[in-house]
């Protein structure tokens, strides 16, 4: 796909779900597109260093809850619009993903996935010792009833995700046509071939994991003014970490397009089961899926259709 | 008398209390063809890793044209025109021969480099650019392996053991392709058992046993100095 083409489409699906909007009513659409853009966003956010650099992040939580603190935080102080927040949320967690990956990313492999879960599970403990914003007990958002535009505020919120999460894919695939994508394919296959070949291995993971981070926190952000009540066991739930392990894993880790289709799909079918089958039954189903794509299509959905095409 | 490109002095390297290799010093003139010989695990590979910065050294010095190295890290030692190949070929599995070459082009290649099309011509690969390394022979790979340390517009070049595993005709195509690399002006350290190919490339041969420089001079005079025939043969 062109750039021209790719830029194309990205408009024209964000002009398409605005006209769309118009026509619907009813506030649920907006709620669960809310939560297809939101993991578009985190997906591609993850692959970033998951699929084009092989370091698996098991503390998506942590950033993304990050992002979603800082946001409650500022908001207790000040009245700011929506835009600083996110910002702000952007830069806490590109922080943390900085200082993370200058202390872990010497660890290979496993260690390092280690290392990343561990920081979510330091972070909540941070988090529900931390008074100000409601500590264990949560924090109450006060969610404007309007968004600035006219409309309720979800579907604002809808449409800022949507930027958001369309922002990350063109810069996801913008990493992956560049010679930074290819310095980052060079480090998943062989890091120390990489490095011995003039791959800054160090400064390019350190890169991504920022960006990553950065994108996590940007997707957390207004998730306070989402849910309306946040509370830890929420805001770092291990649902996170898990459903954007397993979009890009379902979509294909090699390219951009793969955390998207992962991420539409997962979701759509999670939200689907939630309201019509259980709740607990989706994370099930995100983990039967999971294993099914592991062992049957190890390469996604991208890499079997792929597959598909050369045979045909 | 002109400067070596590359000069290694008293280099020590301890994993914990052992001494893999003891006070080395040697040095590389521009445009020399070296081989480096001895017994396995005498510390050929960790003086290769060594000299490229993927092993940190305890002690010594080790510069490339008059500039201390020891401290970068590996990556700008590579941009600096010291490459190394690796002993068992260690492609991009997951990128096409051509992106193989691509990544040692953009990340250490210089201007003035020969072009993908020449490489890939001049290791016979032409044909193959769009393959993925598991689709090569095992020579193919070896070459492969050449071709990506070629784009990274080598100065020094360390070919660490490419002819292991390889048949009489296939060491020889792999000679003649080093001998042309040499013949462009690329320096080159070769690391090898095979002692046929070692003779034919090397204008000069070093001997590293038990982590000890033992021989240094003309191929003839090291092959007959009798501590290098100890280690090689027993007493």
């Amino acid at each position: 796909m062109s750039n021209a083409a790719f830029w194309a489409l990205s408009a024209m699906l964000v002009a398409a779900l605005w006209l769309a909007g118009r026509l619907v009513t009813n506030e649920y659409v907006f709620f669960m597109g809310y939560a297809v853009a939101q993991y578009v966003l985190l997906a591609t956010a993850w692959n970033l260093l998951g699929g084009y650099a092989g370091y698996i992040n098991f503390g998506t939580a942590a950033f993304f809850a990050l992002g979603a603190y800082v946001s409650v935080a500022i908001n207790k102080l000040v009245a700011v619009p929506l835009a600083v927040l996110i910002l702000a949320g952007a830069v806490a967690a590109g922080a943390v993903g900085l200082a993370m990956g200058y202390l872990t990313l010497k660890l290979r492999g496993v260690f390092f996935s280690i290392a990343t879960l561990a920081l979510a599970i330091v972070a909540q403990a941070a988090v529900t010792n931390w008074e100000f914003v409601g500590g264990a007990s949560g924090a109450y958002v006060l969610r404007p009833s309007e968004g600035p535009w006219g409309g309720s505020y979800v579907e604002y919120l809808f449409y800022v995700m949507l930027v958001m999460a369309v922002g990350a894919v063109a810069l996801a695939r913008s990493i992956e046509r560049s010679t930074v994508g290819l310095g980052l394919s060079a480090i998943r296959d062989d890091e120390l071939v990489a490095e011995a070949y003039g791959v800054p291995t160090l400064r390019l993971k350190l890169l991504v994991t920022v960006l990553s981070g950065a994108l996590m926190g940007m997707a957390g952000a207004p998730l306070p003014f989402y849910v309306a009540y946040l509370d830890p066991p929420s805001a770092f739930n291990l649902s996170y970490a898990v459903n954007t392990i397993a979009m890009p894993l379902i979509g294909g880790t090699s390219t951009w397009i793969g955390p998207v289709i992962g991420a539409v799909l997962l979701t759509m079918v999670q939200q689907t089961a939630m309201v019509t089958i259980s709740s607990a039954f989706n994370l099930m189903l995100v983990g039967l899926l999971m294993v099914a794509f592991i062992t049957l299509a190890p390469n996604g959905i991208v890499g079997l259709v792929r597959s598909l095409r050369r045979r045909a | 008398m002109t400067q070596p490109l590359l000069a290694v002095n008293g280099l020590t390297k301890q994993f914990g209390g052992f001494t893999a290799l003891a006070d080395i010093s040697m040095h590389v003139m521009s445009g020399e063809r070296l081989g480096l010989i001895g017994p396995n695990g005498s510390g050929k590979t960790t003086l290769v890793n060594c000299i490229s910065g993927t092993l940190p050294i305890s002690a010594g010095s080790v510069t490339l044209d008059n500039r201390r190295i020891d401290g970068l890290p590996p990556h700008q030692r590579a941009r600096l025109g010291l490459v190394r190949s690796f002993q068992l070929p260690r492609p991009f599995g997951s990128l096409t021969v051509a992106d193989n070459l691509r990544v040692a082009t953009v990340y250490a290649g210089r201007s003035g480099a020969a072009s993908m099309p020449e490489l890939l011509e001049m290791v016979g690969l032409k044909g193959k650019a769009d393959r993925l390394p598991r689709e090569l022979t095992q020579i193919e790979m070896r070459k492969l392996e050449l071709a990506r340390a070629m784009a990274a517009s080598p100065r020094l070049m360390i070919v660490d053991e490419a002819m292991a595993g390889l048949s009489h005709t296939e060491v020889d195509e792999i000679v003649a392709l080093l001998l042309q690399l040499s013949a462009q002006g690329v320096t080159i350290i070769m690391i090898e058992h095979i002692m046929r190919a070692v003779m034919t490339f090397s204008q000069r041969l070093i001997c590293v046993v038990a982590g000890r420089k033992v021989a240094d001079g003309d191929p003839d005079e090291v092959t007959a100095n009798p501590e290098v025939l100890k280690a090689y043969l027993g007493e």
